[in-house]
């Protein structure tokens, strides 16, 4: 559904994206994820046509977004950063007006505009001025302006941002909803939400991709060697000595770092399980075991460890190999 | 066509739903008003004492010539208020990322700004036919060089758009396209006075460059096609520098 190859856009000697390649299947949901500079926004505004690349293709919906631009930006809908409201303007004349110049049948405007309005609950406010509405709602007209021509792909800059955690969680289960019809491409650099809304994720950083996956396959492949947190009801130096002497234990700390409390971290050798092993030792010397659980990564370790240049974890890095797209 | 009309009327329909509107219209019928009432007493006490010795006065040449002269220059000062808004807003509040993500073409949507802001103008032109109303209601003006009045206004107001358009396009702040129209199209104005002074080579082009200058024979009631062409190229010129600007921001971002 979209396609981009090889994107580069510089302004002057900056170079804002770098070389991007990635694709998006139809009906999924991309995240696009990475600190604020790294090219989202740049990237989002070529891909809908409101700035041409340096260098590179893209195209939506099979169509090329430099030598077909009407025919593109027809299937695509585009939520800015800040949303594009005329604050003189009523909510309903203002989707209306879109409507328009999005090209959807004057016999189904009227329709559309309350559809959309109702989808994203913003038909309480229908004869509100744009310019007095709250944070939360005009980020929500926005969203009902990118959807008002029903198209087949919608790229989304930061859709939830400065709404309150009832309306994030609401857009999310919007966004979910519109897949499958719709092809959805959103940025933000709130991970939890890629986690929550996303299948697929790319991290870009500096202009460049530096990973493409599923949320899951990120954080487990990045996981590396694993971290296991144990916790027993003794403790001591005796008790972090036993649990080294455990096969394929590579390191014990403290869970506490200030004091020993009978939490620990144990840190295993690589692509190993060591938990029947560990849980067996702590048992048989008699002490309690009250917890034992992996300490997962979180996709904000991930994106430090993607987005940190010195990654210490080269290694660790290398299995998550991204599947860069096809050239 | 359908999207410059949608763009047009959405740029007629934030003039009024602001105050601007009003108060520009407003402004512009201050001037005009004193203008008219000045000229008319004028016109009024000459006529009693020529009529004394049985001469003849001609609203059109005495009145109306001379307040629409006038106009011209109220409406030099009034225009830039109309066009400094026009890209530079839609800039600076990010709504031109909605115009320029549509399926319109940057011609539609220069055009639907071009019409809209001259639908403004011609809704102040349209009030003060009230006044010519009255010159009509109590007098016997002729009608034709009124209409060739107010084609020359049409055509004048649409060139002072077409410039101001350019250079509402190349900021994002309004008050910095504002002051520069103005002092650009007291350039336009200013430049017709050099034309006594300034020589046998220099003068008649200096005089050929002053917006307000082409108007004079329109003024008169007379069209000529000398001025019609001038000001249809300054228009298409204005427009065409302007899709030039718009297409320039998009490749620097």
């Amino acid at each position: 559904m979209i396609e981009v190859q090889h994107l580069t856009k510089r302004y002057g000697r900056v170079t804002a994206v770098d070389d991007v390649s990635f694709r998006v299947e139809r009906g999924e949901i991309l995240g696009f994820l990475g600190p604020n500079g790294a090219g989202k926004t740049t990237t989002m505004r070529i891909l809908t046509g409101y700035m041409p690349a340096s260098e590179g293709r893209a195209t939506v919906a099979g169509y090329d977004v430099f030598a077909q631009p009407v025919e593109a930006k027809r299937r695509t809908g585009y939520l800015p950063e800040t949303p594009p409201l005329y604050p003189d303007m009523t909510v309903r004349e203002y989707l209306d007006f879109v409507a328009r110049i999005k090209d959807v049948p004057p016999g189904e405007r009227r329709t559309r505009v309350e559809t959309v309005m109702k989808r994203t609950h913003v038909d309480d406010m229908a004869t509100r001025h744009c310019g007095k509405l709250s944070k939360g709602y005009r980020q929500r007209v926005g969203l009902a302006q990118a959807l008002i021509h029903n198209p087949d792909v919608l790229i989304l800059d930061e859709p939830t941002a400065g709404l309150d955690p009832k309306q994030i969680i609401e857009t999310r289960g919007l966004i979910r909803g519109l897949a499958g019809d719709h092809t959805i491409v959103l940025s933000t650099h709130i991970l939890p939400e890629v986690a929550q809304t996303c299948q697929r994720v790319v991290i870009i950083n500096k202009g460049r991709v530096v990973a493409v996956d599923t949320p899951d396959n990120l954080t487990a492949r990045l996981r590396g060697a694993e971290t296991l947190y144990v916790h027993v009801d003794t403790k001591g130096p005796h008790v972090l000595a036993a649990l080294q002497k455990v096969p394929g234990v590579a390191r014990v700390a403290p869970a506490d770092q200030r004091a020993d409390s009978g939490a620990y971290e144990v840190e295993s050798e690589r692509d190993r399980d060591i938990r029947r092993d560990l849980a067996r030792e702590i048992v048989t010397r008699g002490w309690g075991l009250l917890e034992l659980r992996p300490m997962r990564m979180s996709l904000e370790e991930v994106f430090l460890q993607v987005t940190t240049e010195e990654v210490d974890a080269a290694a660790a890095a290398a299995p998550a190999q991204t599947e860069v797209p096809h050239a | 066509m359908r999207n410059v009309l949608a763009i047009a009327e959405k740029e007629l329909r934030s003039y009024f739903a602001s105050p601007m509107a009003y108060v520009i219209i407003g402004f512009f019928l201050l001037p005009f008003g004193v203008f008219f009432y000045l000229y008319l007493s004028m016109f009024v006490r000459n006529s009693m004492q020529m009529a004394q010795f049985g001469g003849a006065q001609n609203v059109n040449q005495q009145v109306i010539r001379y307040v629409l002269q006038n106009a011209s220059v109220i409406i030099l000062f009034i225009m830039p208020m109309i066009t400094m808004r026009t890209y530079a807003e839609e800039k600076r509040s990010g709504t031109i990322e909605l115009l320029l993500t549509s399926p319109v073409t940057d011609v539609e949507i220069i055009l639907g700004k071009f019409f809209g802001a001259l639908g403004l103008y011609c809704a102040m032109l349209l009030v003060t036919l009230l006044y010519m109303g009255i010159l009509f209601r109590y007098g016997n003006p002729e009608w034709r060089p009124l209409v060739a009045a107010y084609l020359g206004l049409l055509l004048m107001g649409a060139s002072f758009i077409s410039i101001g358009l350019l250079i509402s396009s190349t900021t994002n702040n309004q008050i910095v396209a504002g002051v520069v129209t103005f002092v650009v199209f007291l350039l336009f104005w200013i430049v017709g006075w050099f034309a006594d002074t300034a020589g046998p080579t220099l003068g008649p082009i200096t005089s050929f460059l002053s917006i307000t200058e082409h108007f004079d024979d329109f003024s008169k009631g007379v069209i000529d096609t000398k001025h019609v062409i001038y000001y249809l190229s300054l228009i298409t010129f204005g427009l065409f520098l302007t899709a030039k600007s718009v297409d320039t921001e998009r490749w620097r971002g």
